[in-house]
């Protein structure tokens, strides 16, 4: 059949329109997660101008709920999400030690689904303003009656890009099981490799329920269904319970990665191993399991009853201890450790107090009683963004310094880094340290205004001030992406950070096949093994032979964009006066899912081989 | 090297012992399909029929589902077979996971406060 050569000559656009590569669909998640991130972050810029004086009027009611409302999706469902898979994509297979995922394929489908699902949510400003009933979207403020054609893109958009992540989701619990190299058992996995088969069961679990939710909304809203409508028989509360049967998961889904990035950024920096390695595999379970239980605690104030909610209460202050296990791990770690304080290491470390923060809050938010207090006001502001940015931001922070060598030839400016570090970290406490306090005097979220003289002028312009600085930072964090492009160092060596784990036994830049020869591991941490008991290589484990890889393919993207038009056309069905009728709409994008899915089906595509001499070549090229 | 990848091949490879084993498979999945249609058909007709009372029907029929979803689950799907721990795994944890809040949404959206 056909060999290399299938590969070049391709433009450059459709080379990354149609790629299969986990590597370059890595850059592609990162790049959509990045632009997510950003247009989410100026919202919130938007709406701390709004709160920083009293009965400011630069932006109406209206415009304040849609902000808030895509705020909060995008930066879960398009933001975190996609930045965390980024960092899946590229490094678990390196550091499993395969050549790609188990499905190539099915990997491009999870990113161009995804991609279109955020597509069909974003739109939804150019046709009479966005969603505008919160993130978690609740009945009644939902329902067809109050909520306009904002929440019908909400429904579909996420519904679109939740296949997406279900799909990379099972993508990679296969990658995880099946695909190790020989010697890597479970228990020599990296703690990002456990904690990213983690979320993917987490996903696999949590999204369906989401699906199913999203699935009855869309069937109240459009087709005049009642299953959230009390005054019909449906239940209001019920929208609640499927919700955050999600919801919760969905941090854990979001953090857990989190915590396997610093599991891996802090032992290659404080050069020792990780400190209680099985405690954090089993740790991780165990708050993957008690995330599920602990749905309630988003509830309490919705009049559950007494033994309901000290149930829920007493399951979510039980995740504090395997957390505060992987606390004390970490510091363990570091603890005698040669530290080296770049700035990978430094988001890393400032990461551990800044969660237990967040965790602190977390549980004097689980305590029933006191949450009557808390409930709906700024303390629960604070408290998240304080597990989102101080846990999850920084961990993706820390990930990007530290594996943009490998990702893209050469380091981050590290000056430019320390800058953004110290004004991210700053501004974030500034921000949001204050709203602890400014919640417990009372100022209630997801409102536009308040009114003079209640004592909240000054702390709402502290934090606004805050948040600006915060955004200075990641305007630093751009240039310094954009500079080091231009300037940096071209990185040669295969492990400019003298890491620990299988991904840094790669050339840079890594040949599209990662390894010409599958590795043979010999320990945890293979390459510090291998450095202390080897001659510092990582030894084959099969002789130099073809390899075999998989052809690209355009069809991920063309079922990505009939789902947006099935999307596009589901929502036409609310609309008043559409130009072209729904049914045409939905018929075009079914047309184009279904038969790129047969076209797939009954088309042969064997992929192609790489002949041994040029695996040879372009090892030798690159070392 | 792939090229004839998409060929049938003209004669099956498998030894006598592993087809006497997919025989022998095969026995087991039309037994169990035939005992589970048995079992449904036990269900409508305690329902259908006036015959049980309804107190007793209800139990009843839960545990013929009960009974149908262990023999779906190790017979049709395999998890009694050998090398399908992570099958089991799965199935095992997310039956894990969906019971409580299966229950708890019965329990929980209902008028009585719990």
């Amino acid at each position: 059949m056909s060999t290399a050569a299938a590969t070049k000559d391709k433009s450059v656009l459709w080379d990354w329109l149609t790629t299969v590569d986990h590597k370059k669909l890595a850059i592609l998640y990162l790049v959509a997660g990045g632009l997510f991130f950003i247009k989410a972050g100026l919202m919130a810029v938007f709406m701390r101008i709004q709160l920083m004086t009293a009965e400011n009027d630069f932006l109406t009611g209206q415009t304040f709920n849609e902000l808030i409302t895509m705020h909060g999706t995008i930066m879960l469902f398009l933001a975190a999400t996609p930045l965390i898979f980024a960092f899946m994509n590229f490094v678990i297979p390196l550091q499993i030690g395969a050549r790609d995922v188990a499905f190539p394929f099915v990997n491009a489908l999870g990113f161009w689904i995804f991609f279109f699902g955020g597509l069909l949510l974003s739109v939804s400003w150019f046709f009479g303003g966005g969603p505008d009933a919160g993130w978690t979207a609740y009945v009644p403020l939902s329902s067809g009656e109050y909520a306009d054609l904002g929440l019908d893109f909400y429904v579909l958009g996420l519904q679109v890009s939740g296949i997406g992540t279900l799909v990379s989701g099972i993508n990679f619990i296969v990658t995880i099981i099946n695909m190790r190299a020989p010697g890597m058992t479970m228990m020599r996995m990296p703690l990002f490799c456990w904690t990213g088969l983690v979320i993917s069961i987490l996903i696999v679990f949590a999204f369906t329920p989401l699906a199913a939710g999203l699935a009855l909304l869309m069937l109240d809203r459009l087709f005049g269904g009642q299953f959230f409508i009390p005054d019909m028989g449906g239940n209001a509360v019920l929208w609640q319970h499927i919700f955050w049967i999600f919801g919760h998961p969905e941090v854990y889904i979001l953090v857990l990665p989190a915590f396997g990035i610093i599991s891996e950024v802090v032992p290659a920096f404080s050069r020792k191993r990780l400190f209680g390695y099985t405690a954090m595999v089993f740790a991780t379970l165990v708050i993957a399991f008690l995330g599920f239980m602990v749905w309630v605690h988003h509830m309490f104030t919705v009049g559950l009853g007494p033994i309901t909610n000290s149930v829920f209460a007493i399951a979510t202050m039980g995740i504090a201890v395997p957390t505060g296990i992987k606390i004390f791990n970490w510091l363990f770690t570091m603890w005698g450790g040669k530290i080296t304080f770049n700035t990978a290491m430094l988001c890393a470390s400032s990461f551990v107090p800044t969660f237990v923060l967040g965790g602190v809050t977390g549980v004097m938010l689980a305590m029933t009683p006191v949450d009557y207090l808390y409930h709906d006001t700024y303390f629960v502001v604070a408290h998240f963004h304080y597990i989102i940015i101080g846990g999850i931001v920084l961990g993706l922070l820390a990930g990007l310094y530290y594996w943009y060598p490998k990702m893209f030839g050469h380091k981050l400016n590290e000056k430019l880094g320390m800058l953004m570090f110290w004004l991210f970290y700053i501004g974030f406490h500034m921000t949001f340290f204050i709203q602890h306090i400014l919640g417990l005097i009372g100022m209630p979220r997801r409102v536009y205004t308040y009114l003079e003289g209640q004592g909240m002028e000054t702390m709402n312009l502290i934090s606004s001030i805050g948040s600006f600085v915060m955004g200075a930072g990641i305007l630093v964090l751009l240039i310094n992406v954009v500079y080091s492009a231009f300037k940096a160092e071209r990185i040669t060596v295969n492990d400019p950070w003298d890491a620990r784990t299988l991904e840094w036994a790669t050339p840079t830049p890594i040949p599209e096949y990662n390894f010409a020869q599958t590795p043979q591991v010999r320990s945890l941490d293979p390459l510090f093994y291998e450095k202390m008991h080897g001659d510092g290589t990582i030894k084959p484990a099969e002789p130099m032979e073809d390899i075999h890889m998989p052809n690209g393919s355009i069809l991920p993207f063309i079922i990505g964009l009939g789902l947006f038009t099935w999307g596009f056309g589901m929502v036409m069905i609310n609309m008043e006066n559409p130009i072209i009728p729904p049914a045409v709409v939905i018929g075009v994008g079914f047309v184009l899912t279904f038969g790129s899915m047969f076209i797939r089906s009954i088309k042969e595509d064997h992929g192609y081989h790489i002949p041994v001499e040029q695996v040879k070549k372009i090892e030798k090229e690159v070392s | 090297m792939a090229d004839d990848l998409s060929k049938p091949f003209p004669k099956s490879s498998m030894s006598e012992e592993e087809i006497m084993k997919i025989n022998k498979e095969r026995r087991i999945q039309v037994t169990s399909f035939a005992f589970m249609i048995f079992l449904t058909i036990l269900a409508f007709v305690a329902v259908a029929t006036e015959m049980i009372e309804v107190g007793f029907a209800i139990p009843f029929i839960l545990l013929l589902a009960v009974i149908q979803f262990f023999l779906q689950m190790y017979y049709f799907m395999h998890l009694k077979d050998k090398d399908h721990g992570w099958p089991n795994a799965f199935i095992i944890s997310g039956v894990v996971l969906s019971t409580p809040a299966l229950i708890a949404l019965i329990l929980l959206l209902g008028v009585t406060k719990y």
